[in-house]
């Protein structure tokens, strides 16, 4: 299944016959993927395929039966001694509001530069500002996460990743959690950044989000990835009895 | 209103400041060792090994459902008759409230790590910290903003039983206020009102402070939750 890519050809992230296990049950089964510099990569499929945990499983946050992830190369090992340093390039939103809730909006932006890179504070502050400025929060950098909106919170926690300067962002369900009204200003900022060529692998229920950002749909059902295209491919010409049978949960007529 | 001089007559107001020392002296203490076996109790609480988890919840809930009194005579008579080796009354005063704060303190120490959601963690992590970042920057200050308002609870609560050392011999502050109270039962048969009241006071001047600074310390986390 070849796709048609107008991005580069280096490769950020390479899957190869990734399979996880939890207990008894097999979660993921042989995933083979890779991940283009400046690549929107968005993950759909049904609740439990595995899309979530697939995700999980590229930050080390999961322990993997058998395959490989490499990030530019490098293994990412779930219990590694050096997996920090490779988590350091690889940005992740959850779905639920994960803010430090000891600290300001700002000092939850500055705390990893500061503490993990160890940069300028003078520096981290004024990029800190300018990320909050992008995603339209500057006058919340004082605040405690208790005083936004969910939607605001998954803005900073945005910015929160994006000044690791990460080579890929790794976003899990973070609208899921959101009201329908708060959904809209989450996405905006994630279309933003894919416009600025930002790599990014998705994993959403927002179906037409999804054909928004994305150069390429990856279908997994059943731990597996069943197809993969362009959104155009995907949504209007399904290739598989299952892709569109998924498609139809999300359409409705009388 | 007469009778309030017996507060002030001969060295009596001196009497009840050193019986309050006593007081003050055997929950200090406590609440000292208290706070750190609890600190090491609650981590290993939090263990998941279930034998370590059955042990602690069987210690917590003995050292509970027994009345502290019960405890004080077990370590007052019980010991001694038991092994012949004796404590004092302060000394036995202080290994029982530490038996009990240990047990209270683990609990609210495992309370507070649990509390903390399990996003809290991997956040940290897919930030790129270290374990130990983590625990510094992150953990730690939630887990002592959760855990200090129930400390302090836990430590006036010490306090206050304290008055029941009495019982054992020691001479703490509402002992000597008895002793006052039966040396002018005489001459001064109402001044049990107003030695009790000043006992209050003393009471209220070390606790009250405690439950302020318990509570501004919830209203400032209240801006932070």
């Amino acid at each position: 299944m070849n796709v048609e890519l107008n991005k580069s050809d280096e490769h950020i992230i390479d899957i190869n016959g990734l399979t996880k296990q939890f207990g008894e049950n097999a979660v993921l089964e042989g995933i083979d993927l890779s991940v283009s510099k400046g690549e929107v990569v968005v993950l759909i499929g049904p609740s439990g395929c595995g899309k979530s945990t697939l995700l999980r499983c590229l930050n080390g946050l999961e322990p993997i039966q058998s395959g490989t992830i490499t990030l530019h190369g490098e293994p990412v090992v779930h219990g590694s001694k050096t997996l920090y340093k490779i988590r350091q390039k690889i940005g992740m939103v959850f779905q639920s509001y994960d803010l430090f809730p000891h600290l300001t909006v700002l000092k939850n932006i500055m705390l990893a530069p500061l503490k993990v890179q160890k940069r300028d504070k003078a520096e981290v502050e004024k990029s800190a500002m300018e990320l909050l400025e992008r995603v339209g929060l500057a006058d919340k950098a004082k605040s405690y996460p208790a005083e936004l909106s969910g939607g605001q919170k998954q803005r900073v926690a945005i910015c929160r990743s994006l000044i690791m300067d990460p080579e890929i962002m790794l976003l899990d369900e973070i609208t899921a959690a959101l009201d329908p009204e708060m959904v809209h200003e989450v996405l905006n900022v994630v279309l933003d950044l894919a416009k600025n060529g930002t790599t990014m692998m998705i994993v959403t229920h927002e179906m037409a989000f999804a054909e928004a950002v994305a150069d390429r749909i990856v279908f997994i059902d059943g731990g597996a990835i069943v197809e993969q295209g362009t959104p155009e491919e995907f949504f209007k010409h399904p290739k598989t009895e299952r892709a569109e049978k998924f498609l139809k949960t999300f359409t409705y007529s009388k | 209103m007469q009778e309030v001089k017996v507060l002030f007559m001969g060295s009596n107001f001196l009497r009840l400041l050193s019986g309050l020392w006593v007081t003050v002296r055997i929950s200090l203490i406590s609440i000292a060792f208290s706070l750190i076996l609890g600190v090491l109790l609650g981590a290993v609480m939090t263990s998941k090994n279930r034998v370590v988890k059955v042990l602690c919840r069987v210690y917590l809930e003995i050292v509970r459902i027994m009345p502290q009194l019960v405890w004080l005579f077990i370590v007052f008579f019980g010991v001694t008759r038991l092994t012949g080796a004796s404590f004092g009354g302060e000394t036995s005063a202080v290994i029982v409230f530490t038996i009990w704060g240990a047990a209270e303190m683990g609990d609210l120490v495992r309370g507070a790590f649990e509390a903390i959601p399990r996003h809290q963690f991997e956040s940290s992590l897919s930030l790129g910290l270290t374990k130990p970042q983590m625990y510094v920057h992150i953990i730690f200050p939630q887990a002592l903003r959760n855990l200090l308002p129930n400390v302090i609870n836990l430590a006036t609560r010490m306090i206050k039983t304290t008055a029941l050392v009495s019982i054992i011999g020691v001479t703490e502050v509402l002992k000597v206020g008895k002793q006052i109270i039966d040396a002018n039962r005489f001459e001064f048969p109402n001044a049990a009102i107003w030695v009790y009241a000043a006992i209050f006071l003393m009471y209220f001047a070390i606790c009250f402070p405690l439950s302020m600074i318990s509570r501004a310390i919830i209203k400032k986390q209240r801006r932070g939750e």
